[in-house]
């Protein structure tokens, strides 16, 4: 079975749940995995969504983050502050599942503004909704975004979350309690903090992908580790239920 | 004792010119309707509160409504960006738009202090990111006990907060459910307040999971079925998500969004 780019992402994002009991969801390409995880290998997976739903079980993706859905299929519904105050900041959850629009080599997430300064940005973006709390107090954080030399850049050009900072230690020294973004998938690959500076190295590609290809949609020098894996192929049951899930979803 | 009215009566008597106005929703149960009435009554220079404009905001902001915008995701739900808050933000228009710029948790704490009347919210978010260098209402305190850095943001208390609600009985107790979002803490912190509901019953039922707003927490009530509308009211209405899509080309184009906003003016209200 042939598979695109997206689809090996979104399974390997979904495959990086395994293990994970509670999982806090962004919308977009987080939910495709963790809506993926939960379908496949990680039935019993806990999905926390910010419009306060807890354990939402949707059998397609919501449209939106307040989609009826999560609140029909939810063990209990709650009010945004208590979302925020009494499960995500206590760490009571193991993974925040964020998208990015610009991510830096230290794992920094921009989903502010996009050249220019902050008050005549060339292209304004969203803004900040749950993630800065996600990222400050998950116990860790995967990443997953479309890479090009664009969404991976060098730098942010504004830290909407907070990801390593300049370097390794910059998370403790400002009193953080969750490790931070412990794995950033794209559709080319696989990525993780360097232990000794928290920069983030490729550590796997996807199937077909070069490391040309890699370094060509990575915004700065971009450093391996010692052995690139190559991720495994997606099986026929994980493409056969991920494009189950897009086509209930239509 | 809140009062039932009509929208038009109920938006003329408790906005102003100047005023700050929170029209609260998280997705679901969002005043649309109240919003239009904003517009066709003209008002200017609303500072709009709200954790996540979306297109009702977009309509707000493009008709000129707006001078400042407290927010933490200003977004298209689903499908993309507010092309009329980006132009505004981008290109001053139809007005300049100034913003405060929060996450979700600030915001949400925001409410919460100020519906229980104190002055700031503690919480342990915003560390290390660019956002307190861009917003001054995000600001560093020391726990008394413990010595542990923290943020503390000022309460926030709406001149009015405008919220969408399944029903409300005849003495105006108002009666929600579903995804509640912010709306409680939105009505309780605010100096006014509008509910707009599906409908006026004689009796409210119980309904697992609702909350009630007594009648003497709100100033007005109005009844203003599919008020939510494109997002939904949980047992009466689902979301539009094709309006949602389609407001991507309205937004995006000036005149587009001049016609619509012609053909909004020229409604009469519910």
């Amino acid at each position: 079975m042939t598979h695109t780019a997206d689809e090996m992402m979104a399974i390997a994002a979904a495959r990086a749940l395994s293990g994970r009991q509670r999982v806090f969801v962004g919308i977009g390409l987080p939910s495709t995995a963790a809506n993926l995880a939960r379908r496949t290998h990680a039935p019993d997976l806990v999905l926390v969504y910010e419009s306060g739903t807890l354990g939402s079980k949707p059998d397609r993706l919501p449209a939106s983050i307040g989609d009826g859905i999560l609140a029909e299929t939810a063990d209990a519904v709650i009010s945004v502050p208590e979302v925020f105050n009494y499960w995500l900041q206590p760490g009571r959850i193991d993974v925040g599942f964020l998208g990015a629009a610009q991510l830096d080599r230290f794992g920094n997430i921009n989903t502010t503004v996009i050249g220019g300064d902050y008050h005549h940005p060339k292209v304004r973006l969203p803004g900040a909704g749950g993630a800065p709390e996600i990222a400050a107090s998950c116990r860790e954080v995967y990443v997953v975004v479309r890479q090009s030399s664009r969404s991976f850049v060098d730098r942010v050009d504004f830290v909407t979350s907070f990801g390593h900072g300049t370097g390794k230690g910059d998370r403790e020294r400002l009193g953080l309690r969750g490790a931070g973004p412990t794995l950033v998938i794209t559709d080319l690959g696989v990525f993780r903090p360097d232990p000794e500076t928290a920069e983030l190295v490729l550590t796997d590609m996807h199937e077909g992908v070069t490391l040309d290809q890699v370094r060509a949609a990575t915004g700065w020098d971009l450093r391996t580790a010692p052995e690139v894996g190559r991720t495994p192929p997606p099986t026929t049951g994980e493409l056969a239920a991920l494009r189950a899930l897009k086509e209930a979803s239509r | 004792m809140a009062e039932i009215v009509t929208l038009a009566e109920a938006i003329g008597e408790l906005v102003a010119d100047g005023d700050v106005v929170a029209l609260e929703g998280f997705t679901h149960l969002i005043p649309t309707a109240a919003g239009h009435e904003i517009i066709r009554q003209g008002r200017r220079d609303l500072t709009l509160v709200r954790m996540t404009p979306d297109i009702v905001y977009d309509q707000l902001i493009g008709a000129g409504c707006a001078r400042k915008l407290v927010f933490s995701w200003g977004g298209n739900p689903g499908v993309g960006s507010l092309h009329r808050f980006r132009d505004a933000v981008q290109h001053s228009w139809p007005v300049p738009l100034e913003i405060e710029e929060h996450s979700h948790a600030g915001m949400a704490n925001r409410y919460v202090a100020g519906a229980s009347g104190l002055p700031f919210a503690v919480l342990r978010g915003y560390v290390g990111t660019d956002l307190p260098s861009v917003t001054a209402t995000i600001k560093p305190i020391t726990c008394p006990f413990t010595g542990e850095q923290l943020t503390a943001v000022p309460a926030l208390n709406p001149d009015v907060t405008v919220i969408h609600a399944q029903r409300a009985d005849r003495a105006g107790n108002v009666q929600l459910w579903g995804l509640l979002g912010v709306q409680k803490e939105a009505v309780l912190a605010a100096r006014r307040s509008l509910v707009t509901v599906e409908e006026v019953v004689d009796e409210l039922t119980p309904v697992p999971g609702a909350i009630v707003l007594p009648s003497w927490a709100v100033t007005k009530v109005a009844e203003v079925p599919g008020g939510a509308h494109p997002s939904y009211a949980q047992g009466y209405s689902e979301r539009d998500n094709a309006y949602y899509a389609a407001w991507d080309a309205i937004g995006r184009d000036r005149e587009e969004f001049a016609n619509w906003l012609r053909q909004v003016r020229e409604e009469v209200p519910a």
